[in-house]
């Protein structure tokens, strides 16, 4: 029985599988994914708990009888205060949208020449930008914060969107996928006569398309769960994540509606990777950093 | 004579060399100027908020600064207070590389670990596993579920399980006790950082030649982990520093778990760390020369760790 679970498995039948080790390992990949995943499970079942399962004791893991209470408060909740919900929803998706639209734009443009063509300071703008993959973005945030002050960006949505447009990562496995381009189907387009920018549109973006995704999946739960940092004050510009925390800072009485935007804020990214895995890792494959 | 033409001949010929490797960038430029064109949006921004800043903030950690009065120079002072006379810094310090030491390495490992089994499984199953183990790292910040988890009184999961099996009797305090602090932050770390790198290695085991195994079983490859050791890592070696990288850049920087997780600052700052010690005197102090040189030491670390271990690394399968 066990065994023809374990075959069922398996991909094709291998080569040096010792099934006692086969089994080992499984049971601790099933121990883990269970740690992974029992935090997400218990987020999705608290947000349909009424308030009487949410206090119980000892606390319980499932829910028992499923309501849409939390929602129904949420929106009432946020409906009565002084800046609707929908405000934080919008505020949010503008940050993410333009933020992921325009980086994979941007970073797409940039790395097809530094993919497919040898230029003056070609390499040494491709090994800065893999540099900077070795610091996070702290390092930079005292300067930041001054250069947005000059700009006259604070309070402003163009102090989160802007900085993301560049972020490395995505020049770096958009490059890489690049590489893999054939390149006499671009001499072919050059010699139809089509410009740089031509085959920059028509011929290297469509045959990106899995790169899209991956820069998607890697830019979007980052601009979705951006509480705005230091840079956004006005209660009107600010992200559904802080409106979060402001929620959960309600206390035992808000923690039904916390558990609601929880949720709603964790399905959408993971909605994403679930139409985006094989894409993603289709790209993924190119990432390897040469020595 | 014939002395005075060598010499009137000599400048000559240098004269229009000179003059030739100038026009050579020229023309390069030129010829080129359509690739500058696509890259210049990309790079304008990613120079002004990323090149630029890290220069700005070296050039920053030798002043004063508190965004009012004009920048005073000081020289190595903001160094030498944050090596000497800043205990707080010791402890951010301590807690960082303790933190780095434990949750990089494992983090990384079980990143690999993670992705070498689950590419043993079926596609359907293989994709519903990597869903699983990649969520936590995409799905929006949910990590206050750790709050629930941890809370301090009977409510708590953690508590109320213990309590109910009659390992404790009384809650405890996990958030605000010293002696937990550290830990949770660590577990919390360790369930969101099956990130990037572990896409990057179901990407790259998936892409290994099987002819590669084949060929090894030929010569006496007898079971996975020889495999794993003298094809599968040599094979990823490029995934394999890319990981490395996000991990160790990623482990470096905790600031927001701990912030969420044990407050800012936390309780006798037992979960003080390097990046939250720049936020203090950044965005709460102004003391924005002081700030730099701290930003300046942790980009040393950080450049610092990634190069030995990129180092470290290229002796994979030798």
């Amino acid at each position: 029985m066990v065994v023809k679970m374990m075959t069922a498995f398996r991909t094709t039948k291998r080569l040096n599988r010792s099934f006692t080790v086969s089994f080992i390992l499984f049971a601790f990949l099933a121990l883990f994914g269970a740690f992974m995943v029992l935090p997400l499970i218990y987020a999705v079942n608290n947000a349909f708990k009424p308030l009487d399962e949410l206090f119980i004791f000892p606390p319980r893991f499932f829910v028992n009888n499923p309501t849409l209470d939390n929602f129904y408060d949420l929106v009432a909740l946020m409906g009565n205060s002084w800046v609707p919900l929908s405000r934080y929803i919008a505020n949010t998706l503008l940050i993410t949208l333009v933020g992921t639209v325009g980086h994979i734009l941007l970073a797409s443009a940039a790395a097809y020449p530094l993919a497919k063509y040898q230029f003056l300071g070609s390499k040494t703008l491709f090994s800065i930008v893999v540099l900077s993959l070795m610091f996070s973005a702290h390092v930079t945030a005292i300067p930041n914060y001054m250069v947005m002050s000059w700009l006259g960006w604070i309070n402003t949505h163009a102090s989160i969107i802007v900085p993301s447009l560049a972020f490395p990562l995505g020049l770096f496995l958009m490059k890489q996928f690049m590489e893999q381009l054939p390149t006499a189907l671009l001499e072919a387009a050059k010699i139809d006569g089509a410009s740089e920018y031509r085959i920059y549109w028509s011929i290297v973006m469509p045959n990106v398309k899995p790169a899209w995704l991956t820069l998607m999946i890697l830019q979007f739960p980052m601009l979705w769960g951006t509480d705005g940092g230091s840079f956004i004050y006005s209660e009107n510009l600010k992200t559904l994540h802080y409106a979060l925390g402001q929620i959960t800072l309600g206390g035992i009485a808000r923690a039904g509606v916390g558990a609601a935007v929880a949720l709603i804020l964790m399905v959408v990214p993971i909605t994403l990777f679930i139409i985006s895995q094989s894409s993603v890792i289709q790209t993924m494959a190119t990432s390897g950093m040469k020595e | 004579m014939q002395a005075e033409t060598t010499s009137q001949a000599v400048p000559n010929l240098i004269h229009p060399k000179k003059k030739s490797k100038l026009s050579h960038v020229w023309t390069e430029l030129k010829k080129n100027k359509h690739y500058y064109l696509l890259m210049s949006p990309y790079m304008l921004i990613f120079f002004t908020f990323t090149v630029i800043p890290v220069v700005f903030s070296l050039i920053l950690s030798f002043f004063y600064f508190n965004m009012l009065e004009f920048p005073r120079f000081v020289g190595w002072q903001n160094y030498s207070r944050l090596f000497l006379n800043d205990d707080i810094f010791m402890i951010a310090l301590k807690n960082t590389f303790i933190f780095a030491i434990i949750t990089g390495p494992v983090s990384y490992i079980a990143c690999f670990f993670f992705a070498w089994v689950i590419n043993e499984l079926s596609p359907k199953i293989r994709a519903v596993m990597t869903l699983i183990f990649y969520a936590p790292a995409i799905s929006g910040n949910v990590f206050f579920i750790w709050l629930i988890v941890f809370s301090g009184d009977r409510y708590g999961y953690m508590n109320g399980f213990l309590i109910k099996y009659g390992f404790i009797l009384e809650p405890i305090q996990w958030l605000t006790n010293e002696k937990y602090i550290l830990m949770i932050v660590m577990i919390v770390q360790l369930w969101l950082s099956l990130g990037t790198s572990f896409l990057a290695f179901i990407a790259g085991l998936q892409t290994i030649d099987r002819t590669l195994v084949e060929a090894g079983v030929v010569d006496g490859i007898k079971n996975r982990w020889q495999e794993l050791w003298f094809i599968t890592l040599p094979s990823m070696r490029p995934q394999l520093l890319f990981g490395a990288v996000l991990q160790i850049t990623g482990s470096l920087a905790v600031a927001d778990i701990t912030i969420a997780l044990a407050g800012f600052p936390s309780v006798n700052y037992a979960a003080h760390t390097v990046v939250t010690h720049l936020m203090d005197y950044g965005t709460i102090r102004f003391e924005m020369g002081y700030a730099s040189a701290i930003a300046t030491v942790l980009f040393g670390i950080m450049i610092g760790t990634n190069k030995l271990t990129q180092k470290l690394l290229r002796k994979v399968g030798e």
